[in-house]
């Protein structure tokens, strides 16, 4: 009977903390949250919003940020994991484990610069999409609450400046002005919009149409959210010291950040007779040791297969393609094509999630490349850095044609267990640039640099002559300019004569 | 037509002597960058950087009091003097503070418009050089920003200063503009940039619709000019080379002289964008900032009433009431100055009798102040004295708000005083 109580009586509290804690869909995370939660839920919790966050992340890369598809996908993984969003009546669980998440990964992201600008990142993506989720009213409501104060034009000003306004801001209409609130703003709060020349200034005053005033309030949500990871990196030894959080927090941190290129761009980019040439150009030295094992071998063992299948998948090469490309290597091998179409193309489907349910057929970083799967007598997967013989590896350098200079940089750096700097190295050496202007840390980024650097910052090209490019120097701007003033130079021929007389 | 002497840069040595301690308006000076003593230790924080005899450059100078700045400048005789930010301890201490705390906090927001940067779109001039004929293009710079700077941004208190040579400086003396961190500096100077690109680029100014209400005030100066300024003054269809260097551009049409060729080049006005001659106009004149110039907290800039030591020539405040009459070469040289220093006048006689009334310093002062007027430089000064009037008012207010009414309403009465003194 008194258990019976207890639980009413907690119930009513519930009821109402619900009222006033979570009381809106969206927050700007000011306040920690002040329970006592469960281990499980600590780890629940941040798993799930890392994973959002990656999401997050991949979307953004792969479709353009206002895409329709950009909003599919979102809706269905914030729904998915069971986050907040477009405010529900029973969202108070929801917007709890949105709230506690976020401070728990603050606890582990807040330790290096790469982390935090990440973190910062993916939360401002994520708020904004929120953000912009909300309808107009909610959006005022949010900056009412949130003490954010930006002052609203009067219709008559508004009125007085209708045609400036819409002069200065992409995307509003004279109705939208009417209609809709416009806020005026010191200047030095809209810097974004002020450096682009994206808004309207009078006497010091930005004036944001409203559709835009997310842009404000995205500053503020960094700037805030900047100086609070700076505040917990400095109280951190004290949660670090704490047994149970301390493998959790390491944990979520080592976690691959990068792009994980499980979704495809470049579908289709590559045809399969441009391989060979890439792979001399464009690849890392782990695939390219695959890619030559492969031709010279008619044959991959597992780890090579998915290591190298998934590259290929990652750097744009289709279903078809990829079944295509296995096949007629191993057919020239002891494989005939019934016996590839029965063991072997499952698995190339597999990769490309035709099968089965797989959670991991993303293509692997360099650390899970480095750190799992060592490879044994007869593979030839891993990182040809970590895992080569130095000798055997400067025999493969000298083979394709590094330099002595260069191969010695490259094995003190391996020395020094740089593995990932030392193929940054090679790199460098193999594209003739001082710098890579990159942090390598995954294998599909390496092409995705190279081919950048060697199409002149242009996306891949379907026809490439490698030879060419090679030589081709990286500042690309100039090119359209000239090919322009060339053209020009052409047409004004018949001008000369024009000025012969003089 | 004022008699110019001729400078020449060996006298230097001897010149400046004279100048520090007979006409550079010191009182006038001090009372600009302690901006009326709202903020505590703002002139002594404040740093200088001369440049001495044989290029010796030295910086962080700083001074506690008008008389160790006048003491000291007349001690080092500078060739050139910087001017830098107000940090956070005194510029001449900061060795002694903890590395990390010693911080530029503030300095006016300023610009540099060199002549240089326009050496592309100039024919009669190049590099150092200015003539009449280009300086158009600082008016039309001038006009621009000064705009832009009072009425998009707010900012009341604008100092525009000849450099000596080949520019202008503008120093935006606002309370919130010298606040401003680097990060709103540089968003200020690339609202302000309209042209980029440098050798590699051909067409430097792109224009979209909508046009900013900006672009529109800016087009409406650089229309009242262009016509003057590059078919005029710089005769850009005057030779084949300048010509093709405009229908490189696609120049669509303007005055008559352009219709014939117009013709034979038709076919390339399709190819591009609606606004040809508008982004033409703009790359021949609009003004070209160096952003890093405006973004750095603690960078230095030439100080007014410094002298150049090619040209000789004092940088001396602009009067934009005047600016279509500003004449670069009508500004006296430290030579000029000097002499007209030596000419005796009549009311001198006069003045000697209150001469003996008074101590030594302000005695020093009147006499400084008379000596000064009876030169060249007395106009500038003048556009100096006005500059510093509109901005005292503003202190007024910042002084009310910062202390009581009735303690401040005292202090401000003698700060008022001493303002209407000359």
């Amino acid at each position: 009977r008194q258990f019976y109580q207890r639980a009413r009586r907690r119930k009513k509290l519930i009821g109402n903390f619900q009222n006033d804690l979570y009381d809106q869909c969206l927050q700007f995370y000011g306040q920690p949250p002040l329970e006592n939660i469960s281990l499980t839920e600590f780890e629940t919790f941040a798993v799930e919003r890392l994973k959002l966050l990656k999401t997050v992340e991949n979307v953004g890369v792969s479709c353009g940020k206002s895409s329709e598809q950009y909003t599919k996908k979102l809706d269905a993984e914030i729904s998915s994991l069971n986050f907040p969003h477009r405010g529900g009546i029973s969202e108070y669980e929801k917007r709890r484990k949105d709230h506690i998440s976020h401070f728990i990964l603050r606890l582990a992201y807040c330790q290096t610069e790469d982390l935090r600008r990440w973190f910062i990142q993916q939360e401002m993506d994520l708020f904004r999409y929120r953000f912009n989720c909300l309808h107009s009213k909610h959006k005022t409501d949010f900056l009412h609450k949130n003490n954010l104060k930006y002052e609203t034009v009067s219709a008559e000003e508004k009125k007085n400046l209708k045609d400036k306004l819409i002069a200065s801001s992409y995307g509003l209409s004279g109705t939208k002005v009417e209609e809709h609130d416009v806020y005026k703003v010191p200047f030095q709060d809209a810097l974004d919009l002020v450096r682009t020349r994206k808004v309207y200034l009078l006497a010091g005053n930005a004036y944001i149409p409203h559709h835009e005033i997310v842009t404000i309030v995205l500053n503020d949500f960094r700037t805030r959210l900047s100086k609070a990871l700076a505040m917990t990196a400095r109280s951190l030894p004290a949660v670090q010291s704490d047994e149970r959080l301390q493998p959790l927090l390491s944990h979520l941190s080592h976690a691959y950040v990068g792009q994980d290129y499980s979704i495809q761009k470049n579908i289709g980019k590559i045809s399969l007779e441009q391989i060979d040439a890439l792979s001399g150009k464009s690849f890392p030295l782990c695939m390219r040791h695959l890619h030559k094992a492969l031709r010279e071998n008619h044959h991959l063992r597992h780890g090579g297969r998915m290591q190298y299948g998934l590259f290929l998948k990652g750097i744009g090469l289709t279903l078809e393609q990829a079944l295509q490309f296995w096949r007629s290597e191993f057919v020239k091998g002891k494989v005939d094509a019934d016996k590839f179409d029965k063991a072997y193309a499952y698995s190339v489907r597999h990769m490309f999630g035709k099968e089965g349910k797989r959670t991991d057929y993303t293509p692997y970083s360099c650390m899970k490349v480095i750190l799992s799967n060592p490879p044994s007598q007869g593979d030839y997967h891993g990182c040809p850095f970590r895992h080569s013989d130095p000798e055997l590896l400067k025999q493969k350098l000298q083979n394709y044609k590094v330099s002595p200079s260069g191969i010695n940089q490259i094995l003190e750096l391996v020395k020094g267990m740089h593995y990932q700097l030392a193929c940054q190295k090679y790199f460098e050496l193999t594209h003739n640039v001082e710098d890579a202007g990159f942090s390598l840390n995954h294998p599909n980024q390496y092409f995705t640099e190279s081919q950048k650097l060697l199409n002149g910052g242009r996306d891949i090209k379907k026809e490439v002559d490698m030879s060419q490019r090679s030589q081709e120097n990286p500042a690309s701007v100039t090119h359209p300019s000239q090919a322009n003033s060339k053209q020009a130079h052409e047409e004004m021929g018949d001008l000369d004569s024009f000025f012969q007389d003089e | 037509m004022m008699p110019t002497s001729d400078y020449d840069p060996a006298c230097l040595p001897d010149l400046l002597p004279l100048y520090y301690r007979r006409l550079f308006p010191f009182s006038q000076y001090y009372r600009w960058l302690s901006y009326g003593g709202v903020s505590k230790n703002y002139f002594q924080n404040r740093e200088f950087s001369f440049t001495l005899k044989d290029d010796i450059y030295v910086r962080y100078q700083s001074f506690t009091t008008q008389n160790e700045l006048e003491k000291e400048m007349q001690k080092m005789v500078p060739y050139k003097v910087d001017i830098g930010a107000v940090y956070s301890h005194r510029p001449s201490q900061h060795n002694a503070v903890k590395s990390g705390a010693f911080q530029a906090l503030e300095k006016e927001l300023v610009f540099d418009i060199d002549m240089t940067d326009y050496d592309d779109v100039r024919r009669c001039c190049s590099a150092a050089d200015i003539c009449s004929k280009c300086w158009t293009l600082m008016i039309i710079a001038i006009r621009i920003l000064d705009r832009a700077l009072r009425e998009d941004f707010g900012f009341h208190h604008l100092l525009w200063v000849y450099s000596g040579r080949r520019g202008v400086h503008c120093w935006v003396c606002d309370d919130a503009a010298r606040k401003l961190s680097v990060a709103a500096r540089s968003a200020v100077a690339e609202y302000l940039s309209l042209v980029k690109g440098g050798e590699e680029t051909l067409r430097k100014v792109v224009l979209s619709d909508p046009i900013h209400p900006f672009i529109n005030h800016s087009l409406s100066v650089v229309e009242r000019y262009f016509q003057q300024y590059a078919i005029v003054e710089q005769d850009i269809l005057g030779s084949k080379e300048s010509v093709d260097k405009v229908l490189a551009l696609l120049l669509v049409q303007f005055p008559d002289v352009f219709i014939c060729l117009c013709v034979s080049v038709k076919s390339s006005i399709k190819k591009g964008g609606q606004y040809f001659d508008k982004e033409i106009m703009l790359q021949y004149c609009y003004p070209r900032l160096d952003v890093n110039v405006s973004k750095g907290v603690n960078h230095l800039l030439k100080s007014p009433f410094s002298v150049h030591p090619k040209t000789g020539r004092i940088s001396v405040p602009i009067d934009l009431k005047e600016l279509n009459t500003f004449d670069p070469f009508e500004v006296p040289t430290i030579s000029l100055i000097c002499e007209e220093l030596e000419r005796p006048t009549a009311d001198e006689a006069e003045e000697d009798d209150v001469k003996d009334k008074e101590n030594e310093q302000e005695a020093g002062e009147r006499r400084r102040i008379r000596d000064y007027k009876r030169t060249s430089l007395a106009k500038y000064v003048k556009v100096f004295d006005r500059f510093l009037e509109a901005m005292a008012r503003s202190w007024k207010g910042e002084m009310l708000k910062k202390s009581g009414e009735l303690e401040t309403s005292f202090s401000v009465f003698l700060t008022f005083m001493s303002f209407t003194y000359t």
